[in-house]
């Protein structure tokens, strides 16, 4: 399992607007890369072009390569469906399904796509992607409870355990932990680093510790000015980054100087 | 003037003044029963005796006058702004109330003592006038009944349902998740605009001129059997359609972006997502959208008359033969009553039976539709 991504030239458009310009960026398997940099410089989208979320938005369009183990997953013939079956996805704010109980949730991706599930599988699988996301002990009592009685932090996970149960080659988090408390992250956090045997995990976040916390590689991106396309100013080591970047740019958002 | 110079000066130094003078709790109701007492002194003292109308807008005028100046003379001018406020608003709910609760009470009044077990089950068959006049004379009990109608009125709301639940639902599957807010969805957008200020009686006649063209097609000079039940809930589906797709989309709108997000990275196809997440969390509003748009079309009449005729009988039979709705029924008994004269009575107090079930039906429905709704509803549950 796990994938390695390459990305190659992508420039991505809402519409006519030149939302992100040229990223070039190899991400290895089993790694964790984290995405760093100021509001609305692109570090979603280039995120959500990564399982081809990004079309979803009206208008959007991408330009380039992204290649999943050397295929082009914007390709001709790529089935967008397929790639979000190897790419999952956590998102900034917990979404787990109203309609649904815990159990039914984490189930939600496998029956979905029409595989049947004995009963014993379905509960395997329900207890390996909930201990996967470190919530099996504080929910395994009540799994038929609908998922939004869960708290934040909880229902994050549930959110994270739905996305493993899918059994994705690659994990993506748009800003997992920005809606939590500290406890909550730090669970997080400890996830993402059992995580990454597995699964290559990309996570966007707005905290620089929690890059340099969990991440191996960091991506910095910056945006020049509004209307102004955002670029990949630097990607490296998340040592590198945090103690000896390459550009200036780095320097000053890293350590807070800005413009 | 000093005075108040030194409270300011001195609030500076002092803690801030957070109490002030508060009327008891009881007092717009205190205010509220003397104005009423008010204004019947007045009532008689001008008009000679009780006129309810005049009292009534007495009172209001005396309470919210009363309201104010006591609120105003105690509490001071912005809590008497309040009250005054607070009056007004709950006036004029009252007001709102009035001829709902009028209108009620006239159909339960007249159609609770007109109703019975034979109305309910019998049917205008064989009915003559002199069954009416022995009844007014007292000789009888009230002869006929609408069961004829309650089976009408079910049937084709039942298949005017049919018809439209699924188009106005899919219609607005598409303008919400489809569209995008391309031509074609402004073009259904506009349309269905156009097609709720339709009225009903044109739908009717649309309904009629459709069937009686394509019967005159198979059946020269057929054209009369196009008036049938089914003719008559294509016109209400005409109606229905409009404030179905309305209601329905306004609802999928609601459904956050996220859930079908979340439902797409996981590889869930687009249809599916539709159909086991976004249908599934907004049915319980759906439902109450057609619920309203059952309850606008179940009282109509003009369309039925135009489509499906005045039957006298049971008819089960959607597709040949005149059928009869309650609102037509009621209709027919006021305007051609089986009896002419003193008689008409008869006839009219089966009118207001008819009014009655009409009501406790639409009544019976909306709680049905509530129930399904609170059942259906996502669990916030803990």
């Amino acid at each position: 399992m796990s994938k390695q991504i390459d990305i190659k030239d992508l420039d991505i458009f809402y519409g006519d607007f030149r939302a992100v310009d040229g990223v070039q960026m190899q991400i290895k398997p089993r790694s964790v890369t984290a995405f760093i940099g100021p509001s609305g410089c692109g570090k979603s989208t280039v995120l959500r072009t990564l399982n081809r979320m990004h079309e979803v938005i009206p208008g959007a369009s991408v330009s380039g390569e992204v290649l999943m183990d050397g295929n082009d997953i914007y390709g001709a013939g790529v089935d967008p469906v397929n790639v979000r079956r190897e790419v999952g996805m956590v998102f900034q704010r917990a979404n787990p399904f109203p309609t649904m109980s815990i159990k039914e949730n984490v189930l939600a991706g496998v029956r979905l796509n029409n595989k049947r599930l004995s009963k014993t599988e379905a509960d395997d699988l329900t207890e390996r992607a909930l201990r996967g996301a470190n919530l099996w002990n504080e929910v395994k009592d009540r799994l038929n409870l609908p998922g939004s009685g869960l708290s934040g932090g909880q229902q994050q996970r549930l959110c994270i355990a739905r996305a493993i149960a899918v059994e994705p080659e690659v994990l993506l988090m748009d800003e997992p932990c920005s809606a939590l408390d500290p406890i909550s992250t730090l669970a997080i956090e400890d996830l993402i680093n059992d995580l990454k045997d597995k699964y290559t995990v990309v996570i966007v976040t707005h905290n620089m510790q929690q890059a340099a916390r969990v991440s191996d590689k960091t991506a910095f991106f910056n945006i020049a000015g509004t209307g102004k396309p955002g670029k990949l100013i630097e990607f490296n080591e998340t040592s590198t980054i945090f103690s000896n970047p390459d550009t200036e740019e780095t320097e000053n958002y890293i350590s807070g100087r800005f413009g | 003037m000093t005075t108040m110079n030194t409270t300011t000066e001195a609030a500076v130094s002092k803690p801030a003044k957070l109490t002030s003078k508060q009327l008891p709790k009881a007092t717009p109701w205190i205010v509220a029963v003397a104005s009423i007492l008010v204004a019947i002194v007045i009532s008689f003292i001008a008009f000679g005796g009780f006129n309810i109308p005049v009292v009534a807008v007495l009172a209001g005028l005396i309470n919210a006058i009363a309201v104010f100046a006591v609120s105003a003379s105690y509490e001071g001018r912005r809590k008497a702004v309040d009250r005054i406020a607070t009056t007004i608003v709950t006036s004029t709910f009252v007001l709102a109330c009035v001829p709902l609760i009028s209108l009620l009470w006239l159909t339960v009044s007249k159609g609770g003592a007109a109703i019975s077990g034979d109305l309910l089950t019998r049917t205008m068959l064989g009915m003559k006038g002199v069954l009416d006049q022995q009844y007014v004379a007292g000789e009888a009990t009230l002869a006929g009944g609408f069961y004829h109608a309650i089976v009408g009125t079910v049937l084709i709301t039942l298949a005017a349902c049919v018809i439209s639940i699924p188009i106005g639902v899919l219609t607005a599957i598409y303008l919400v998740e489809y569209s995008n807010k391309n031509r074609l969805g402004k073009a259904i957008t506009f349309l269905v605009d156009v097609m709720t200020g339709i009225p009903s009686i044109v739908a009717g006649l649309f309904a009629f001129a459709l069937f009686s063209t394509i019967a005159n097609v198979l059946l020269p000079g057929a054209a009369g059997i196009a008036k049938t039940g089914f003719t008559a809930a294509v016109a209400l589906s005409v109606l229905m359609i409009p404030i179905v797709v309305r209601n329905t989309e306004e609802i999928l709108r609601l459904v956050p972006m996220d859930l079908r997000e979340a439902s797409y990275a996981l590889g869930v196809p687009k249809w599916k997502t539709i159909v086991k997440i976004v249908l599934p969390t907004s049915v319980s509003g759906i439902l109450s959208g057609v619920t309203i748009a059952i309850a606008r079309v179940i009282g109509e009449t003009a369309p039925i008359m135009v489509t499906a005729g005045f039957a006298k009988t049971l008819n089960w039979n959607l597709f040949s033969g005149w059928m009869s709705t309650l609102p037509t029924f009621i209709y027919d008994s006021q305007l051609r009553p089986v009896s002419p004269g003193a008689a008409a009575l008869a006839s009219s107090e089966r009118a207001w039976a008819a009014a009655l079930v009409l009501v406790a039906l639409v009544m019976v429905l909306n709680l049905l539709a509530r129930i399904i709704a609170k059942v259906l509803a996502p669990k916030a549950g803990r």
